[in-house]
């Protein structure tokens, strides 16, 4: 008994003897600060480079997809490859990397990895993550994932399966070759990944809040990652036991997806969109958070409905389990089981309705300071409206016949998930880059950035509808000549796109390079919450002392 | 990168150029036209009755867009810093966030109702005159003809060399499926190898073919006349390499065609599949 007392004594002291130690000027330097970090804040700087350079590969694919696409015809001789069978599976392959590009490896890491990172620690007056050696795993784990997929795209002619990786397509018949099978093991990674980060947001989220910091008084960007943490934690396991299921029929003579032998295609496709429609919303919900932020900040506001806001989320997420056999309703799903998921789906524009509303509701009667970020929020709130219109008419089955599988899809959720994310990244960024390296970013270039990217996704986007309604399929390389003029527009959108994206990269370089420092708080009064209290840039730890909240006003 | 100039470039404006002279093509009911920016016109009551639909989901649609952009363009105007310096604190109204919860939710309730009454009517046929069984295979359609003798034909892409005047790109087969107008068709769906997807925009059809399954649909062709589409379910390489052609004709030309075309497709093998979905088939009037 007497033992273990001293044991127990013990622990903590020494402990708080090496926290103590690796405080004051003694953290690791030069490769092993990075490799090693187990730093919130230097881990979501790497998160947040990873995204970078996704973004990049991931854009350059929308772009070659652009470029083929810019008239009718194959247009192979852009990429150099003589045998015209191997560029059309090479088209397939760009169109499915986009998508696992652009959703696992750029937007989840900024939002989740790299601004959760950063700024959940910060914004609850905790000095790191609940499980600071966990989150090393957590990075270092996705870059693996992010070198596989890569090397998937390049083995053996790639996974030309499309991001959903339907059955039998992706089966070993018609997929022979290591590339799916790596691209299996990249998912799995991601996976485990998003797991384990999962894990450490609700247990920071959960347990290290300062004093006083209620779960009702949260940053609502606080409030969007635990919602996300939960939606990762119990959708990825769906997805890991579809992809060791499809991994066991290519390779262990398993048939849960294969008709011949008593398996089910259809299945794959249940289990599939029973992971991938919650991850729509772990790809939007920390966007929400995002834009809830900037928008209180600029407006000079606190948020309006602080707590229909809050649980408007938890509905969402709560709602986004139950509504997934949207994505079939063109697989011969039973009429009743249709019925039930369209009006499950239209249930969801309620929830997004009052966040909509009170985003609006907050800006009102504001006194706004329309600086980058703001303008950012208000692109997001633009955009994400006219995504939710039209998701409110493919949720409908009936309407959805006409709507499936064509370029108003791609139309619909390119506005209200993906552009409308990257526009939260962009308004995060812009919101949070002085505090992170302590830089002004050049006003004037962020500007002409926001104007170049706003005005180029819509003419990319916009005519898609006009093509969809004609009844242009999606992930095609050539098209009947009819749908080449509004190609045509949608393409030259995407130069003035990625000229614009070229141009962030710029304004990244110059911002870093020679921006005019920062002061603690550079946005002023309308920034209250407990980041813009720490130097800019933060010190590399911050909150040592624990801020009390106690004496402050509740937020909502 | 020459190529990408030209892209870039040239393109634009040959398509200025042809928009001006004409194209001199004349394009037919049944497909999209160039720069079309709305469906196809409908050839089946179901498509009708989605067009109607949809007219009814559009108002909705562009209200809530025009509205929520006018409360943002008075949101610029009136609060920015410089006409409004001192922000209120309101945070609150209990009035204002239950009509925003309630509208929409009657809004949804105004939409769900033709919606569901739509989707009940699109599902399946009761009276079918006839079936038509269409298995996708990569990259062809096989279509036949269980209520005619049975017989089979393959339908494939004619490449662009081989097009004659007239015969649009991409969507030209070698044998169109034929079909008698104002006439109620099962179609019986199914797959030999991956998933493809039956897809004809005029008809308001488009449902999966999936192997080990039999999906069924129906259509009732209001006018004569030739209708296309394209395979609509990611399906390989050559995904966008197998369209739809569908030739609706008078029900006594369907005789006449049913009668040339057994002697046409008399050794054409029905494939696996499609037997498998015949034997499943409810019988149907001869």
């Amino acid at each position: 008994m007497a033992n273990e007392t001293t044991v127990a004594e013990a622990a903590p002291a020494k402990a708080h003897g090496n926290g103590h130690e690796n405080g004051h000027g003694h953290h690791p330097t030069g490769w092993r600060r990075w490799l090693f970090s187990t730093n919130h804040k230097d881990i979501g700087t790497m998160y947040i480079v990873l995204s970078l350079v996704a973004a990049l590969v991931g854009g350059a694919m929308s772009f070659l997809i652009r470029l083929e696409l810019a008239e009718p015809g194959i247009q192979y001789n852009l990429f150099w490859l003589d045998n015209e069978a191997a560029y059309l599976q090479f088209y397939n392959v760009l169109v499915t990397g986009h998508g696992f590009i652009m959703v696992f490896f750029v937007v989840m890491p900024a939002m989740i990895g790299g601004f959760g990172n950063w700024f959940v620690p910060l914004l609850i007056g905790a000095p790191d993550m609940a499980f600071p050696r966990m989150n090393n795993i957590s990075f270092w784990l996705l870059a693996a994932s992010l070198v596989l997929l890569l090397i998937a795209a390049f083995t053996q002619g790639g996974p030309g399966t499309g991001w959903t990786v339907y059955p039998p397509l992706s089966n070993a018949e018609f997929h022979p070759g290591a590339a799916v099978d790596l691209g299996i093991l990249s998912l799995h990674l991601a996976g485990a990944s998003s797991v384990l980060g999962a894990v450490n947001f609700i247990t920071t989220i959960f347990n290290m809040r300062a004093p006083g910091l209620v779960i009702h008084r949260m940053p609502l960007f606080v409030w969007a990652i635990l919602v996300t943490a939960f939606l990762l934690l119990l959708a990825i396991p769906v997805l890991a036991g579809a992809l060791t299921m499809l991994l066991t029929d290519r390779n262990f003579g398993t048939a849960f997806f294969d008709a011949a032998r008593g398996g089910d295609p259809v299945l794959w496709q249940q289990l599939f969109w029973f992971f991938g429609h919650p991850e729509v919303y772990i790809i939007i919900i920390p966007a929400f958070g995002i834009i809830s932020q900037v928008i209180s900040t600029f407006s000079k506001k606190p948020i309006f409905g602080y707590l229909g806001m809050a649980y408007a989320m938890v509905f969402i997420g709560f709602v986004g389990f139950i509504v997934w056999a949207h994505h079939l309703y063109t697989s011969g799903l039973d009429v009743d089981t249709r019925a039930y998921f369209v009006s499950a789906t239209l249930i969801i524009a309620v929830p997004t309705g009052i966040k909509i509303f009170s985003w609006l509701a907050t800006m009102w009667g504001g006194s706004i300071d329309f600086r980058t970020p703001m303008l950012f929020a208000c692109g997001f709130i633009f955009l994400f409206v006219m995504g939710g219109v039209t998701g409110v008419a493919l949720a409908n089955a009936g309407m959805d016949i006409a709507f499936h599988d064509t370029y108003f899809v791609v139309a619909h959720f390119h506005y209200v998930m993906a552009i409308a994310a990257v526009f939260a990244m962009f308004a995060g960024f812009y919101y949070w880059i002085g505090k992170m390296s302590g830089r002004q970013y050049p006003r004037v270039l962020a500007r002409v950035h926001f104007w170049m990217f706003f005005i180029g996704v819509n003419v990319v986007f916009f005519p898609q509808h006009f093509l969809g309604m004609a009844g242009m399929p999606r992930r095609i390389p050539d098209y009947p000549d009819a749908y080449a003029g509004w190609n045509y527009v949608s393409s030259v959108g995407s130069y003035l796109t990625t000229a614009s994206t070229l141009l962030f990269f710029y304004i990244i370089w110059r911002t870093l390079r020679s921006g005019e420092k920062v002061a603690a708080n550079q946005w002023g009064e309308g920034a209250t919450t407990l980041e813009w209290t720490v130097d800019s840039p933060a010190p590399f730890h911050t909150h040592e002392d624990l801020p009390d909240m106690r004496e402050k006003q509740p937020a909502e | 990168m020459l190529r990408i100039l030209k892209l870039i470039v040239l393109v634009p404006v040959l398509a200025a150029l042809s928009l001006m002279l004409g194209t001199g093509d004349v394009f037919a009911a049944g497909r999209a036209e160039p720069w079309q920016m709305w469906f196809q016109p409908a050839a089946t009551p179901v498509m009708e009755r989605i067009l109607e639909f949809h007219n009814l989901l559009l108002i909705i649609e562009v209200s809530i867009v025009v509205f929520v952009l006018a409360i943002m363009c008075y949101i610029i105007f009136r609060f920015n810093a410089k006409s409004n310096p001192v922000p209120s604190k309101t945070t609150h109204n209990t009035l204002l966030e239950v009509i925003w919860t309630g509208v929409p939710l009657f809004i949804l309730i105004i939409i769900a109702i033709p919606s569901l009454k739509l989707l009940y009517y699109a599902d399946k046929v009761q009276d079918a005159e006839m079936t038509l069984k269409v298995t996708g295979n990569q990259w062809y359609w096989n279509y036949s003809y269980p209520d005619h003798g049975g017989f089979a034909f393959d339908s494939i892409i004619v490449p662009n060399a081989e097009l004659k005047k007239g015969q649009p790109r991409l969507l030209t087969v070698d044998n169109p499926v034929v079909l008698p107008a104002r006439t109620n068709i099962r179609l019986l769906l199914t797959s030999a190898d991956v998933i493809h997807n039956w897809a004809v925009p005029a008809f308001g059809v488009k449902l999966d073919t999936v192997g080990g399954r039999i999906n069924e649909t129906w259509v009732n062709i209001n006018k004569e006349g030739d209708y296309y589409g394209m395979c609509s379910e990611l399906c390989g390489v050559n995904h966008a390499f197998m369209p739809i052609h569908v030739k609706a004709v008078s029900k006594a030309d369907f005789a006449i065609w049913v009668k040339k075309a057994k002697k046409d497709f008399a050794d054409v093998e029905v494939p696996a599949a499609a037997k498998l979905a015949q034997a499943d088939a409810p019988a149907v009037a001869r």
